[in-house]
């Protein structure tokens, strides 16, 4: 490959470039010179700059995008299973939604301010917080006309950004094709330890990770060059073989080449499961994953990490099929507490103003509810959280009184004019680039 | 019984390499020695030999984790590592591997049914392995894990439930959207109705049919109009027009990476309506298909199927319960699918799942690995790099792969510039290049 012997060359010349005047990533302890030496001369160090021209320059991607500036990023928060959204926005003194949900109406909740019929449910008092700040803009009834019920296919269109069942890449895996680059693989990060189809790019890499502060390559009875050279090895292997024709051994191939600019770039947040970090915020104390995921990726924003675009799933299932109001009150609450306190850290770590999370679910569901649950609707909720988030409601919410033939919520926005909107306004690349029916669907006002 | 379908066969030599091949699509990879045995069978005979095992015995150590033998009923990943003893064990390797197709065909998940629940429907999914798929589907959608999985016993007369309906048309029997209307699907979902548990302090219990939960009036279902009980609506879906396509198409999937032919999808529906709905003749005939030995066309190897094969390339038995966490983190923790769509074949390879392997590939390694202080290891690129590949059965390597691994053990030797290195280098690359080959694209393929 061309790049590496130019990467090469750099490496061998010396250490990436600082550029003066550059803050120290914050979170991390480290001085930005230091954390630089750091992520891109780890292992290099060992036999110093003679011996630099036999070992790939993985890194040089990464530090390159950690000195340019910084840019915005998306948190992708996907709430599996399609949540009730006529339990978090309800509208509780409506007599046709009293009527359809005899058992599973809310009774009371904080009213919405931007529209009195409705009110919020009681276990998402963080986004009602957030809402009363200006940091949410709500779109109470999102979704595309002829909505599909299923939960694989629906889910999928929302994934790749189109009505389409056979497109393979994500929304954001494009945009990511668009602004990202070939050698950094931490503009798209998924994590919850495996790739978010979101993500799916169709050229430029993107990342897994489980823990930030455990990924390291131990070789068992290998240690001094047999060891410090095996990551580079494989990385090699996986370099030469990432253009197969083969799509599996490509696959396995581009995983191998960029897990260890992922290992050399997370190093500086922690080593064999410890984190050299520490939250700027109170996140909710649980078994569950999802306030520490959300914990580690504000760690690795204020550690300077090149990243675009992260992708995380929502804790627990709300495919509420049945005993509805034993799972959805604690997800919701575990959900929006946890994603307060990461917009709290942001906002601690002064990182706030690059940062929206979008929080989406594949459908709605069904206004009248089957007994103990609901099944599968048409329209749901999203929300778009961030200082930047224009704090307005896009759509409005249609009513329970005009159904569709199905019985299900109407659309009152579409998901891919709110793609749309994302694209221009926060990522800054043509709509029409990423989004195939990007043309002649409205696009909201998302930013203040 | 024989069926005169044409559907292609593979025509070309059946030796060693594409023994390995069928083994690892068709089970869990080959035992020492193993491909050389099957390929001596030919084609014909390989594949009967799996389709029609002589024995199911299960052979090798009993399973035990810290002296202990296995709770799977109770322990928490002992399930897991129950079944991963049966994929090691096992002398009927297909039968575990369709029965894992089955578990992914219809996911069912312990997130929300006992795990003793889940061993009783993963024992109906072995019974019916190789079996008849019409019975397979009547009987999984009155197994107590299903009927809770999908709300089967939440879904009566009163409140219709539509969650069992849905997904037995979209995702085990026709496809989304392919021949079925959301008509359909409520209406399906009444035929459905009639199944009840109970519930106490330890879960759910006495799991039944009961005639006045069932909704006995008349529906419309793709056009016919009847009073259909459960069972007439399971039939009336694996009888439909389009199932025998998405029958056909879906398990090929599992096998071959790229579509089948129209051609072929006709002959293998063919072959399977013929049959009465019999899944081992179209299996048979899928596994002889000339597209399952093309050389371009590999499949990444499951988490657990790559974790059952090396434990079976080495000889080990199960030992330690760190199988359970480590498929977890590669993306496959068995009787835990992400979804009711089962786990997605086509994504199993990223950073984070790449790096699980590597933890895969490290618990097979260090307990085997070589000491400096007491072994010697040839000073030689080209032997290390057979010797580490000899330790997992000689996969074959490919030319940028073995190129890749010689030149790691050149530059790790090259560094030995004292004498107790040159004795200790090549043992420690060694132990290294095994960890190399595990992980690398020609073996975390096939």
């Amino acid at each position: 490959m061309n790049t590496c012997c130019t990467e090469h060359a750099r490496a061998s010349a010396g250490l990436p470039a600082i550029e003066p005047g550059m803050p120290e990533p914050a979170g991390t302890g480290l001085s930005r010179r230091n954390f630089l030496l750091r992520s891109a001369g780890l292992g290099l160090a060992v036999y110093g700059a003679g011996k630099l021209a036999k070992l790939p320059a993985f890194e040089t991607g990464v530090a390159h995008a950690q000195g340019a500036p910084q840019g915005t990023v998306l948190l992708n928060v996907f709430l599996d299973g399609g949540v009730d959204s006529l339990s978090v926005l309800a509208p509780v003194e409506d007599a046709t939604y009293r009527r359809l949900r005899p058992r599973l109406a809310l009774n009371d909740g904080r009213p919405f301010a931007e529209d009195p019929r409705l009110r919020w449910h009681p276990s998402v008092n963080a986004l009602a917080d957030l809402h009363a700040e200006g940091k949410v803009s709500v779109l109470p009834a999102v979704g595309y006309t002829g909505a599909d019920q299923s939960h694989f296919t629906s889910r999928h269109f929302w994934e790749v950004g189109a009505l389409d069942a056979n497109l393979r890449t994500g929304w954001l895996g494009r945009v990511l094709d668009g602004v990202g680059a070939p050698d950094n693989p931490l503009q798209g990060v998924s994590l919850d330890g495996h790739l978010a189809p979101a993500l799916a790019t169709a050229r430029n890499p993107v990342a897994a990770i489980a823990k930030p502060e455990e990924f390291g390559f131990w070789a068992p009875g290998a240690w001094g060059p047999a060891d410090e050279l095996a990551v580079p090895a494989f990385t090699q292997i996986g370099r030469s073989l990432q253009g197969s024709g083969d799509p599996a051994i490509a696959q396995a191939a581009r995983a191998a080449a960029f897990a260890g600019t992922v290992r050399d770039a997370l190093a500086p947040l922690g080593a064999d499961g410890k984190p050299l970090y520490a939250p700027a915020a109170a996140y909710p104390q649980t078994a569950d994953n999802f306030p520490k995921r959300l914990a580690g990726f504000a760690a690795m924003l204020a550690a300077g990490l090149p990243i675009r675009a992260a992708s995380v799933r929502a804790p627990g299932t709300w495919d509420t099929h049945a005993n509805q109001q034993e799972t959805m009150p604690k997800n919701l609450q575990l959900t929006f507490d946890s994603l307060l306190a990461f917009q709290r850290d942001l906002e601690a770590r002064g990182l706030a103003d690059r940062v929206l999370t979008l929080v989406w679910s594949e459908f709605g569901r069904r206004a009248a509810e089957n007994g103990s649950g609901t099944d599968h609707g048409a329209a749901g909720v999203g929300f778009l959280i961030g200082t930047r988030a224009a704090g307005r409601m896009i759509g409005e919410f249609p009513g329970v009184d005009k159904l569709d033939a199905g019985g299900n919520l109407r659309a009152t926005s579409d998901f891919r004019g709110l793609y749309g909107a994302l694209c221009g306004d926060w990522f800054g690349v043509d709509p029409a680039a990423v989004l195939p029916d990007a043309r002649g669907l409205g696009k909201p006002v998302i930013l203040k | 019984m024989h069926y005169v379908v044409a559907v292609p066969a593979y025509k070309g030599s059946f030796g060693e390499e594409q023994a390995t091949r069928l083994l690892w699509r068709a089970g869990f990879g080959p035992k020492p020695g193993q491909a050389a045995e099957l390929a001596k069978l030919g084609l014909r005979g390989a594949i009967r030999s799996l389709t029609r095992p002589e024995s199911r015995r299960l052979v090798g150590p009993n399973p035990a984790v810290d002296g202990a033998p296995l709770a799977p009923r109770d322990a928490w990943g002992h399930d897991h590592l129950w079944w991963l003893d049966r994929m090691v064990r096992t002398e009927a390797p297909l039968v575990e591997r369709m029965t894992l197709v089955w578990h992914d065909w219809f996911a069912t998940s312990k997130d929300g049914v006992p795990q003793k629940l889940m061993l009783r429907q993963n024992a109906l999914l072995r019974r019916h392995a190789l079996g008849n798929f019409e019975r397979l589907a009547v009987d999984i959608t009155k197994d107590p894990a299903m009927l809770l999985w999908l709300n089967g016993t939440a879904n009566n007369v009163w409140n219709p439930n539509e969650n069992y309906a849905r997904e037995l048309q979209e995702l085990f029997c026709l496809g989304a959207g392919n021949g079925y209307s959301e008509g359909d699907v409520r209406q399906l979902a009444r035929a459905l109705t009639g199944f009840a548990n109970d519930w106490t302090d330890s879960g759910p219990t006495r799991f039944r049919y009961e005639r006045k939960l069932h909704d006995d009036r008349a529906k419309r279902i793709y056009g016919k109009k009847g009073k259909f009980t459960w069972q007439e609506g399971v039939r009336l879906v694996t009888r439909h027009r389009r199932h025998p396509d998405f029958f056909v198409t879906k398990l090929w999937g599992y096998f071959i990476p790229t579509k089948p032919s129209p051609a072929t999808r006709k002959q293998l529906a063919k072959l399977y309506l013929k049959s009465g709905r019999e899944v081992r003749p179209v299996l048979e005939a899928i596994l002889a298909h000339p597209d399952l030995y093309d050389a371009g066309k590999r499949m990444v190897k499951p988490p657990v199927v790559q974790c059952a094969g090396m434990l079976r390339a080495v000889g080990r038995g199960i030992d330690t319960p760190a199988w359970s966490w480590i498929c977890d983190a590669a993306g496959q923790y068995l009787f835990l699918p992400p979804n009711v769509s089962g786990w997605d074949d086509t994504r199993w390879l990223d950073t984070a799942t790449f790096r699980a392997r590597w933890l895969m590939a490290q618990h097979i390694c260090e307990p085997a690995r070589l000491n400096p202080d007491t072994q010697t290891a040839p000073a030689d690129p080209a032997q290390l790099v057979d010797q580490a590949a000899a330790f997992l059965g000689s996969p074959k390597l490919s030319g940028p792969v073995r190129a890749g691994l010689e030149r790691y053990a050149a530059d790790t030797l090259a560094t030995a510039d004292k004498d107790w290195k040159q004795k200790t280098y090549p043992v420690l690359a060694l132990n290294a290049l095994r960890m190399l080959v595990a992980t690398s694209p020609d073996y975390l393929t096939a």
